[in-house]
């Protein structure tokens, strides 16, 4: 059986930084484990640009963000195998693989950085009527098919969800010689980035219907056309809205679903809000030495805050197989309905601790409070909060000793 | 004339109002930094995008690829006209440049990824 002080599942770009992170943190013997046959994850196939503006200070594309943390796991000799699909993980840290050239790999690690990325929400997840013809991709689908494959998977496409990936394709579709018709988004918001909306849809004159979604898929060989219809406030579709859009494709941009079957067969606890494990400031897990870091945790909005995320599961494991953690606090981080979620969920020790979270709406003139108790503790203020973007805080290490209760509340003041 | 503009130079996508006559500003607000001002004057006179696309080769893989500097938003279909023209047959590594000043715009089209032909 091999041996790892560190062993990574998954090589995109949280996986990459948390090796390297590891590694520069003194813990030497690390291991990536990668499915695809190259490391990059969903990189590969985001050719747009927009990456790496906080972690490089430059705009690059999908590709040329993943070359420069392979380039860092390369300069390293980080050890890394592709092809390589992790089957099982245990509480005592062993991980079963498969490899397509060595088979069953067996692997004992002292800490585990689990960075499995999310996936697509698929047609069998939403409540979409009709047939069950061939033109119904997910985005990502999609986009592997354009970008490494080189096919374009439809002419006249109507896109349901206007998620960044949606947006992407959007433009991507077009460019290629296609006809977006429409992208229906069935919030009356879109959860992209306000400059995708101007770059990919406005650029190209496509409409974004909001409050709208698909009704049902028409076809049998292949698509023919979707229904799609206006929702009421309660998300439910008014009949008399109804209109039918021919079309021959149907991309779906509806969410994505952190990756967490081999968290669940380790007995990690997962959080129902986020999908992702319950992660104390280091991103450990409740398992000791297991961490957690990237899209597997929860949906970032950029790939830059998930090698970041993921650099502080890097250093902390490598401090876990070097000396341990120390653990002195047990506080728990509630939130008050306005704030969806937080990632960290849990303080162990007083630190610097940085958050992420989620709001449940659309907010204007917020102020952001954190309390113990009654008492605020923190506040910050900002112009808006919108579900599609993540926000951060940072509790200062004085604060964090001060804090007097087990558990904190994070939440939100709205004019 | 006025006009509400949203930022693409960076992820927060400033909501930008100006007051302009002709190509030029007269008042700009919600920009917090100065790209912001030089997006809505280039919006102004000739709005401008970096294009990203592929490139096919004689192999099974298609390369990825972006100008290096952005160009006119009215040839973005023209530019993928030309780079749907090539197919690579010589590996190329990240950064190479694969059309030199695509239609005159002073933009290369480089590789944004590494490929073994």
């Amino acid at each position: 059986m091999l041996k790892k002080d560190v062993v990574v599942i998954g090589g995109g770009p949280a996986g990459m930084a948390a090796a390297v992170a590891a590694y520069d943190a003194g813990c030497k013997d690390v291991l990536i484990l990668e499915r695809e046959n190259a490391l990059g994850g969903i990189l590969k196939q985001c050719i747009h640009n927009g990456f790496g503006l906080h972690n490089f200070g430059e705009e690059l594309t999908g590709p040329e963000y993943a070359k420069r943390y392979k380039d860092e796991v390369e300069k390293r000799n980080i050890p890394y195998m592709t092809d390589t699909t992790v089957l099982s993980i245990d509480e005592n840290k062993n991980i079963v693989a498969l490899n397509s050239e060595k088979g069953v790999v067996e692997i004992e690690a002292k800490s585990i950085i689990l960075c499995m990325g999310c996936r697509e929400r698929p047609r069998g997840a939403l409540s979409i009527s009709g047939t069950r013809p061939a033109g119904v991709f997910t985005a990502g689908a999609a986009q592997k098919f354009v970008n490494i494959k080189g096919y374009l998977p439809g002419r006249e496409v109507v896109i349901l969800g206007s998620g960044d990936i949606g947006l992407i394709m959007a433009r991507r579709m077009t460019l290629e010689g296609a006809h977006v018709k429409a992208v229906c988004e069935l919030m009356p918001y879109s959860g992209g980035l306000a400059r995708n909306i101007e770059q990919c849809l406005n650029d190209f004159n496509i409409p974004l219907k909001l409050s709208h979604t698909v009704v049902k898929v028409h076809g049998e060989k292949r698509v023919t056309g979707v229904t799609i219809a206006r929702v009421d406030e309660k998300r439910c579709p008014i009949k008399e809205t109804e209109e039918f859009i021919p079309c021959d494709t149907l991309l779906l941009s509806v969410g994505l679903i952190p990756e967490n079957e081999l968290t669940t067969s380790a007995g990690i606890a997962l959080d129902p809000i986020t999908n992702g494990a319950f992660v104390d400031q280091n991103r450990e897990t409740g398992t000791d030495g297991v961490f957690a870091a990237g899209n597997v945790l929860h949906v970032h909005d950029l790939a830059d805050f998930a090698s970041k995320e993921a650099e502080t599961a890097g250093c902390a494991a490598a401090e876990y197989v070097k000396s341990g953690l120390e653990k002195t606090r047990d506080i728990k981080i509630k939130t008050d309905g306005k704030v969806r979620y937080t990632v960290p969920q849990r303080i162990t020790a007083d630190t610097d601790v940085k958050m992420y979270f989620r709001v449940s709406d659309v907010f204007k003139n917020v102020t952001f409070t954190v309390k113990d108790g009654e008492e605020v503790i923190f506040s910050k203020k900002a112009i808006g909060a919108a579900p599609g973007e993540m926000e951060e805080i940072t509790l200062k290490k004085e604060t964090v000793e001060k804090i007097k209760s087990g558990e904190i509340t994070v939440g939100l003041e709205a004019k | 004339m006025k006009r509400d503009f949203t930022c693409i130079v960076c992820p927060k996508g400033c909501q930008i109002h100006a007051e302009f006559e002709g190509s030029e500003i007269i008042n700009i607000e919600g920009h917090t930094c100065k790209r912001g001002v030089a997006y809505v004057t280039d919006e102004l006179t000739c709005p401008k995008r970096t294009l990203t696309t592929t490139v096919a080769t004689n192999s099974d893989i298609m390369v990825p690829v972006r100008t290096n500097a952005a160009v006119p938003k009215e040839l973005l279909f023209d530019c993928m006209k030309e780079i749907n023209k090539i197919v690579l047959d010589k590996s190329v590594k990240t950064g190479d440049i694969i059309i030199k000043d695509i239609l005159g715009t002073g933009a290369d089209v480089i590789a944004t990824g590494d490929a073994e032909l």
